[in-house]
């Protein structure tokens, strides 16, 4: 994404993810450390009351990385900061979707690009919310 | 459970971690993110900070009753396949809150990420809530 392509109050791509499955859920489970078994085993997560297992949080977060990195390239993120609002559950297709907020020309000749952001089951339901900074790039002349 | 509020400003000695290829390979397929600078290990995606595990100083917490509830990375630069980060947790602050599902304790945890050469590749900061 170049400078010029992105200005406030812009509605950027939303980028829907396939929906949750337990093979995600034990991957991430490995793949990040995060041994908390609510995440992986019903017993678990029954005993804590909820109905069944529930999604990490950070791999919410992780969706709302890749469509930051889609936008910015890989390489072109500052700032990820999210509030986990809402539970993800099995089978939940979750959508990531982003506003605009602010574009400003930094020090260095960079471009940053302020972005309200947030991830949304498919009942539309906000589950993940937040806020990013990209870089974005500089055209060269 | 009354809180203990000496712990705030508890700091954790660096915990070392090498950003692996195969672990950045496995993160990015978990998440489904099929970027080719991620599937081909080079780059991690920015949530990868989540996988450096170490202790937080004061902090002993049953998992069934711990909820994320919020995270926040800055970055310096992106983190690389071969990176040795020197990371350090500190407790900011802790406090309790009334909430629907009754009293709650919130933990903020710092963390900071140092590359070899004592150079910050990234900060978090990350919101706890004990029930």
């Amino acid at each position: 994404m170049y400078e010029g392509e992105l200005s406030p109050g812009q509605e950027l791509q939303t980028l829907v993810k396939a929906s949750v499955t337990k093979v995600q859920l034990l991957r991430y489970a490995g793949a990040s450390g995060d041994d908390n078994l609510i995440h992986t085993d019903v017993e678990t997560a029954k005993s804590v009351g909820l109905d069944g297992v529930i999604a990490h949080g950070m791999l919410s977060m992780g969706f709302l990385g890749q469509f930051l990195t889609d936008l910015a390239g890989p390489d072109g993120v500052k700032r990820l900061s999210v509030r986990f609002a809402g539970m993800v559950h099995l089978g939940d297709v979750i959508s990531c979707k982003g506003v605009v907020r602010a574009v400003e020309r930094q020090e260095g000749d960079r471009t940053r690009a302020t972005l309200a952001i947030w991830a949304e089951n498919q009942q539309g339901e906000r589950v993940t919310t937040g806020e990013a900074e990209i870089w974005l790039a500089v055209r060269q002349r | 459970m009354a809180i203990d509020r000496s712990i705030i400003g508890r700091e954790s000695p660096p915990a070392v971690f090498e950003v692996e290829k195969g672990a950045i390979r496995r993160f990015a397929a978990a998440i489904g993110d099929e970027t080719p600078a991620f599937a081909r290990g080079e780059i991690a995606p920015p949530t990868f900070p989540t996988t450096f595990r170490s202790p937080v100083p004061g902090l002993a917490l049953d998992l069934r009753r711990v909820l994320h509830g919020g995270e926040e990375y800055v970055y310096e630069r992106p983190l690389r396949a071969g990176d040795v980060l020197h990371v350090t947790r500190r407790i900011e602050d802790c406090y309790e809150r009334e909430g629907s599902l009754g009293k709650m304790t919130f933990y903020i945890v710092s963390a900071e990420g140092q590359d070899g050469d004592g150079e910050i590749v990234y900060r978090s900061r990350t919101t706890i809530i004990y029930r």
